[in-house]
């Protein structure tokens, strides 16, 4: 019975293609509109984690100044010092490392060719707070580090754009006046969280780096990198506590730096994306509404077109019930339809919307079976009165229609 | 058939449409005994009040005033789902305008009150079958009505209103829609139902000449029955 109630419904939706897919416009629109944020949502949200582990995990980042995360920090507060990363290095427990950093955009010349870069000066913790992975050659020794000898480690894009095929090992590089003999190359990270190349670079001693590219004694960023994850509030705490005496700060003045987690950074972006999804489930909301609308309104035209129909079924013996259930299947089925066709188009933009934005497509099958269902009780919920119209009819005023 | 209640009974039926001064009078009294393998034609004027009359035997309608029984249960009583299961269990209906469902097939209008009825899918289509081949068009099981001529279409109409094995038959003009070599195949097909398998038949025709295969002939006049003439038995 309830096979022969859905057959019906697909081939009166059918006869009426056209119409049943105008009705559909608004459930199609919604479903389509969630399925394809959600989805691409959810690649973003993939793409940003992957690269934040990428980053380094269980990092705080050190700022000076009461800067907003991200590049352009404040420049007038007190730049860090060597003196800062030691004593921060002596007093934290539980660390696997700390690594200054400062930088500076500089042309790196081998033989005829030339590269525009990143130069970073730091130490050999770096590598290992970082994430990186030596593809050939060392990290800088203590005594190349306290002397600032003339070494430095390049990034995957440096070799492959100054040496190409040839072993780096050994070369001289030439920054501006400078040059330094390559140690050691690192093995391809790939775009960071913000898209800019992180194999671009060149790394240096940090003392190397002050006095032939900086001409001072700035580090500008420090990282540290706790070992163990539910440890990085205290050793956030102990940081602040060290970089306030020796910045001489007396209790009850605000820090002039910043310490920042990694994770929540990545909270912050978990709760914009709780924002996002608010919003577009009221959009949402508004669209299967309109949908729901216009499947009330198609079925009670379908009810008034078929009215003769109807007061046939009846005459033959059909009980209310029945006449209901078969308008009550109909509107199911045709919100399915719309629910489908929604997800179809959904899918497909948030396909495309993946290839074009860069991020991984990870569809999620909760979503899309609550598509389903939400499409499926839209269409009980508005087929019920005109389906109730139908059965309530009265067979020989319904049969005395043309 | 002495001994047993009357498959249909009407006792001071009355039927009105509207109130106060557009009040119509559709039956203003009737009572009437139909038995169980009559054959009977209603005639009468247009607006005499037949099809208002076929209504309450169908359990279509309900009257106004007055009892009307069928198969001894008062139907006055009954909800509309049990008066469509009355229908469904007892009663086939021919329409004048044929009633079927358009894109349907003509095998398909056949098995609709076997479906209702709940019936497999497999018994319903050979019951379907058998009604087809009883009204001679077996070989026209796929067609839909816009496929079949008026008379075709008749005769499906007549095997979905026996398929499910009714005590009682009513055809509303069922030959109003025909010409005359086609009403008379109509007319022939129904008295061989109710002659070889025993089904009641309640006929309403304006012509005598189909009226002339029935037993009975009831003739209505302004809402109440002017005439009721048992035909000698043949
Ligand atoms: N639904 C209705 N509303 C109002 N008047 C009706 C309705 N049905 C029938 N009538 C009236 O009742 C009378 C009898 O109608 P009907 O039984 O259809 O006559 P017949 O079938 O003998 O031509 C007519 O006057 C008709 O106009
Ligand atoms: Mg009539």
């Amino acid at each position: 019975m309830l096979w022969e109630t859905v057959k019906l419904a697909m081939s009166s939706i059918r006869r009426n293609v056209l119409r049943s897919v105008l009705t559909l416009l608004g459930i199609v629109i919604g479903v389509g509109a969630v399925i394809a944020m959600v989805t691409l949502g959810n690649g973003a949200s993939t793409k940003v984690q992957e690269n934040l582990a990428k980053l380094g995990s269980n990092m705080l980042i050190v700022r000076p100044g009461q800067s907003t995360f991200g590049p352009g920090g404040t420049s007038d507060a007190r730049a860090f010092d060597e003196r800062d990363v030691a004593a921060l290095k002596n007093n934290l427990t539980g660390i696997k490392g700390v690594a200054p950093t400062a930088q500076k955009q500089a042309k790196t010349v081998y033989g005829s060719l030339n590269y525009d870069t990143s130069v970073t000066g730091t130490n050999s913790d770096w590598f290992a707070v970082q994430d990186w992975t030596l593809a050939d050659g060392r990290v800088f020794s203590d005594s190349e580090m306290r002397a600032g000898a003339s070494v430095c480690v390049i990034g995957a894009t440096i070799t492959r754009e100054l040496f190409g095929a040839q072993d780096p090992i050994g070369e001289r590089l030439r920054i501006g006046n400078f040059s330094c003999e390559v140690i050691g190359h690192m093995a391809a990270k790939g775009q960071s969280a913000f898209g800019s190349d992180q194999d671009s670079i060149v790394v240096l001693p940090l003392r190397t780096y002050h006095r032939r590219i900086a001409g001072n004694t700035r580090v500008g960023t420090i990282s540290i990198s706790v070992i163990d994850a539910n440890d990085i509030s205290r050793v956030q705490r102990d940081a602040e506590d060290v970089l306030r005496e020796r910045r001489r700060i007396v209790p009850g003045e605000e820090d002039d730096f910043t310490i920042r987690d990694l994770t929540q950074i990545l909270a912050t972006m978990a709760s914009t994306t709780t924002i996002l999804t608010g919003l577009l489930g009221a959009v949402a909301a508004v669209s299967l509404l309109v949908g729901g609308i216009g499947i009330m309104n198609i079925m009670l035209v379908s009810v008034t077109e078929r009215t003769r129909e109807i007061g046939i079924r009846l005459a033959i013996g059909a009980l209310e019930r029945q006449v209901l259930t078969q308008f009550l299947v109909e509107a199911v089925v045709l919100a399915l339809f719309g629910g489908v066709l929604g997800i179809a188009i959904g899918l497909g933009l948030a396909a495309a919307g993946s290839a074009v934005m860069d991020v991984p497509f990870n569809a999620d099958l909760r979503v899309i079976a609550l598509a389903f269902a939400v499409s499926a009780l839209i269409g009980v919920i508005f087929g019920y009165f005109p389906a109730r119209r139908a059965a309530r009819l009265d067979p020989i005023e319904a049969l005395r229609r043309e | 058939m002495s001994g047993q209640a009357p498959l249909v009974s009407f006792t001071s039926v009355t039927r009105s449409y509207g109130e106060g001064g557009g009040l119509v009078r559709a039956l203003a009294g009737v009572d009437l005994d139909i038995n169980r393998g009559e054959f009977i034609a209603i005639m009468g004027p247009s607006g005499s009040g037949k099809s208002t009359a076929m209504n309450i035997i169908g359990c279509l309608d309900r009257p106004t005033s007055g009892s009307f029984r069928f198969l001894g249960v008062e139907v006055n009583g009954l909800t509309q789902d049990q008066r469509a299961l009355l229908r469904r269990n007892f009663i086939g209906f021919v329409f004048q305008g044929f009633n079927l469902l358009n894109r349907t097939t003509a095998i398909e209008n056949v098995e609709l009150p076997l479906i209702y009825r709940g019936m497999a899918r497999h018994e319903r289509r050979e019951r379907a079958m058998e009604a087809l081949h009883l009204v001679g068009l077996a070989d026209r099981e796929n067609h839909t009505p816009g496929e079949l001529s008026g008379g075709q279409q008749q005769r499906v109409a007549i095997a979905r209103a026996i398929v499910t094995d009714p005590l009682l038959l009513l055809a509303d003009e069922p030959t109003g829609n025909l010409d005359t070599q086609r009403s008379q195949e109509i007319m022939e097909l129904i008295a061989r139902l109710n002659e070889e398998r025993g089904i009641t038949v309640v006929m309403v025709t304006h012509e005598p000449d189909m009226a002339a295969h029935a037993h009975r002939i009831i003739h209505f006049v302004d809402g109440r029955i002017a005439s009721d003439q048992q035909k000698a038995a043949a």
